[in-house]
Order: structure tokens, then sequence, then C-alpha cells
């Protein structure tokens, strides 16, 4: 064979790849919407927090796409999904923590006891104290094990008198299940605290503010496995008092903690339903393939 | 109809793993048809040997049980299964229970067998036996099947028919009680005879709650104890 030959076929052959259909390559927005609606039950007889058609954008990239969801009075309900899938995002609108971002737009309505929590009378610092946050590491202010606790309470005036802030401080410290461990060093800096002991104290942080929903951003990824289940025995008893929504990486930590479950894949909330029925028969073949372990 | 597939996990050795148990279930489903076979055919042909090798069978059939469980229970403390792997792992940790079972009543058949293979005076109703023998060897390996390829609509019709096997079984109680009245020296012999009818019909009742479990495994919802009609029609 020559060369010239050799080139002619060269130019037969990628004048044949150009003529072929080359294959589309889905995007985002064509997948989201292949996905269907919501499996399951979004709405909740006794809502505490209501998403609608809930849509975040950052920039012009949408990370969130019309999720509808409600948190319930006294319940867990746990986040899961693959990395990116918009659930830390969607965790971080419901105490308008995206509000820091600028090129961050939400659109759609999330209220919070029926009251509309992006309307222009919120004011979003008393809106965080109402809806605390717990986040992935555990970050204590650089101050006292005390000034950690007593420093939302004061800054909200919560507190008449230094025994009333030290009342609500022993008793956030109590309720987050680490009082007796620093009762005796209150004054030593936070930071000085084990990583379990410090994600605790973060957590009475949150509890001193009085919140009614406590939002959790992947609170034991940091911690061992003792840490751990101190923290998940800790969720289970502050259910009483709060709503809580956890986003977690660990499945076993989602059926663990949480009596609702919802799946989010690619910024849209796939299934949603009892953690019992997600974990033994989920209906979203996505669900299945993510709880399962078979996500390619 | 559910798709339902148990490999494809990202970690490989999970798939190796729920492969090669679900196999050792398919190895010890074959021995225990091979038993009630046996069990069946010794007790016909008065082979005394047969019924001997259906309980060294019987032996087999119960260190299967021991491996299956010891794998079962790996799997479980190790990849925490959920969902319909975790169905998977339920359904063969009940499904080894009943097959265990199955191998209990086929051995009983050989026990029998071995102890009937002298008697000489031989009484004339071995066809009924030997047709009830029949449709319950045919509702257990149609069990089987239907677990094998996970098959809810052949785990429904194949339950269906243990209804059929219950009547049969009583008409040839029936007959055997009027066996008894008329020779009353066959009466001992007739007993065997009942317990044989009897093992086999707890085997149809065993196939029927591997189907149970199959439909469970399949689609996630727990049929036992209800009417099957209803839920044939609600989930096909």
């Amino acid at each position: 064979m020559n060369d010239s030959s050799t080139e002619a076929d060269t130019e037969k052959l990628v004048s044949m790849n150009i003529d072929q259909d080359i294959p589309h390559e889905q995007t985002v927005e064509e997948i989201v919407a292949s996905l269907g609606d919501t499996v399951g039950q979004t709405r909740v007889d006794n809502p505490k927090m209501s998403c609608t058609d809930v849509n975040v954008f950052y920039a012009d990239k949408q990370a969130i796409f019309g999720v509808d969801l409600d948190i319930a009075d006294n319940e867990v309900i746990s986040m899961i999904g693959p990395s990116g899938c918009g659930k830390s995002t969607l965790l971080r609108c419901l105490n308008r923590m995206n509000d820091t971002i600028p090129i961050c737009k939400v659109t759609g309505d999330l209220t919070l006891d029926g009251e509309n929590i992006y309307g222009k009378n919120t004011d979003p610092v008393l809106l965080r104290a109402r809806v605390g946050m717990v986040f992935q590491k555990p970050n204590p202010f650089p101050k006292s094990i005390y000034e950690n606790v007593a420093y939302g309470p004061r800054l909200h005036g919560l507190s008449r008198n230094k025994a009333d802030l030290d009342d609500i401080v022993v008793t956030s410290l109590k309720k987050a299940g680490i009082y007796n461990e620093v009762k005796d060093r209150l004054d030593q800096p936070g930071t000085g605290l084990s990583g379990g002991q410090q994600q605790r104290l973060c957590i009475a942080r949150t509890i001193a503010c009085s919140p009614e929903v406590i939002l959790m951003d992947e609170p034991c990824s940091a911690l061992d496995p003792i840490a751990t289940a101190k923290i998940e025995e800790l969720i289970d008893e502050l259910r009483e008092n709060y709503s809580i929504a956890i986003v977690t990486h660990s499945m076993q930590q989602a059926a663990r903690v949480s009596q609702r479950t919802a799946y989010f894949h690619l910024g849209k909330l796939v299934e949603v339903g009892g953690t019992d029925d997600i974990f033994t028969n989920p209906k979203h073949e996505l669900t299945e393939n993510y709880i399962t372990g078979r996500f390619g | 109809m559910k798709r339902f597939n148990h490999e494809g996990h990202t970690a490989h050795q999970f798939d190796v793993e729920l492969n090669d148990v679900k196999h050792k279930v398919m190895n010890m489903g074959g021995l225990v048809e091979s038993m009630v076979h046996n069990g069946l055919e010794a007790l016909m042909n008065m082979d005394a040997e047969l019924g001997k090798q259906v309980s060294d069978d019987d032996r087999r059939a119960n260190q299967f049980e021991l491996d299956i469980d010891e794998d079962c229970t790996r799997i479980l403390a190790r990849r925490q299964p959920a969902a319909s792997d975790l169905r998977l792992v339920l359904t063969i940790i009940k499904t080894i229970s009943d097959l265990e079972r199955i191998g209990d009543e086929a051995e009983k058949l050989g026990r029998i067998s071995v102890k009937l293979a002298n008697e000489v005076d031989v009484p004339t109703y071995y066809k009924e036996l030997r047709h009830l023998g029949d449709h319950v060897k045919t509702m257990l390996r149609e069990s089987l099947d239907a677990f094998t390829r996970m098959d809810v609509e052949a785990a429904f019709s194949t339950a269906a028919k243990d209804e059929a096997i219950d009547q049969e079984y009583a008409t040839f109680s029936r007959l055997l009680i009027s066996h008894m009245m008329e020779n009353p020296r066959h009466v001992s012999h007739a007993l065997d005879m009942s317990w044989c009818a009897r093992s086999l019909e707890r085997i149809a009742d065993h196939s029927c709650n591997i189907c149970e479990y199959v439909i469970y495994l399949v689609e996630g919802k727990d049929i036992r104890h209800a009417n099957l009609d209803d839920m044939r029609k609600k989930l096909l």
C-alpha cells in the first residue's frame, strides 16, 4: 500500500466518522428530567419546615431541581445521596447559609412554621437561632468551653443575668451529653477537647440558642465509632424536643438514626419515605442502586 | 414484574460472595430434591440400600445448612447488606431452613423404607402414595426453579398447588383408615404409610414456604399468612 492510498483511506475514514452520529452525551438537565417525579410522600401532617419547588443555582449551574420536601415536628430526616447530589446545598438553604455565597440563587418556597424564611422581614441571624446547624468538622470558637456555649445566648439576649447564662450553659452541655466530661474545666479552651467532645460541644452551642430545628451536615464523618455512637444516641434524645435534618454519607447511620430518609441524585429528590421502607424495599431503582453499593 | 439482579456492586467481591452463597443454596436444593426422589423410590421398590443412602445424604444436607448459615452471618457482619441484598440474605437463611427440613422428611421416607424392606404382604395402596409423591416432587422442583430464576409468577403458581396436595393427602388418609378397618393386621403398615404421606405433605408445605420467600425477595412484600389470590392480583 502506498502513501497516497493510505492518505485517501484516512480521509475516507475521517469523513465517515464525521457523517456518523456522534453519541449525544446527556446534560444534567436531561438526566434530571428523565428521573420523573419524586417517589413517596414528600408531605407530612405536622410539618415544621416545608420546601416547595425549591431550585438552587450557583451562577448558571443549577444544583437543586424543584425539590418538594417537609421536615416534620420531632422527627429525624436523613438526606442521602452521592457526592454533589445537592443534599448539603438543600440543608444550607434551610437556615440561609447560602446567603453568604454571592453567586448562589434560591427560588421556591421555604417555610418555617408556615412563614417564608426568605421573606423580606426575616432576619437571617434570628432564623439561624431557630434553625441551628452542626457542621462536618467540629469548629469550636477559640474560646473557653463556657464561652463557646454562652456566646449564642448572650448574642440573642436569651439570659437576664450571669446565673441565667450559667444555667443555659450547664443545661446545654448536659443535653449534649458532655457536661460530666468538661464540668471541671469550663474555662479551658474548647479546641483542647477531643474530636468527639468538640463535636458535642458544637451541638451544645447549637442547643444553647434554643433552636426548633437542628441541621447536621455529616456530623460524625470526622469521628471514631464510639464518638459517633454517642452523637447518634444524642440525636435520638434530641428528637423529643427538636426536628432534625441530617446529611450523611453513612447509610448505616441514616438507617440507625432517622425516621424518614430522602435520596437525592444530581440535585433531584428521587425518593423519600420511611427509613424502614427505604432500606428494605426502596421503590426507585437509583435508590436501590445507591444503598446497595451499586453506583458505578 | 420487577427486575431482580444481585450483581453489579462497586465492591466486586460482594457479587462473588452473594453468587457463591446462592449457588450453594441451589446445590443444597438439588441434593434434597434427589433425597426426596430416592426416599420415594426406596419406599416403592422396597430398596433398603437406597433408603440408607438417603439417611447418609441427610448429613450432607445438614452440613450445607451450617455452611450457608455461616456464609450469611459473615455477609451480614461484613457487608451490612440493604434493600434487595438484605432480602436475598434473609431469603437464603429462611430457605435453607426449609430445605433442611425437607431433607429430614426425605430421611424419614428412607428410614421407613429400610424398616419395610423385608415385608412380604404388600398392600395395594402404594399407587396412591406414588401419585402423591410425584405431585410433591414436581412442586419441590418448581419452587427451586422459581428460586433459581427469582421468578415471582412461577412462585405464585407453584404455591397455589399446595391446596391440591393437601386434599390429596386427606383423601389418602381416608383410604388408609378404611383399609385399616378392613384389614386390622395391616394397621402397623398403614400407619407407616400414613407417616410417609404426612412427610410428603410437609415437603409440599416447605416448598410453598420457599415460593413465598421468593416473592418476598423480588417484590419486597411479605405474603406469608395472606390470601394468595389477593396478593397475586396486587403484585402481578
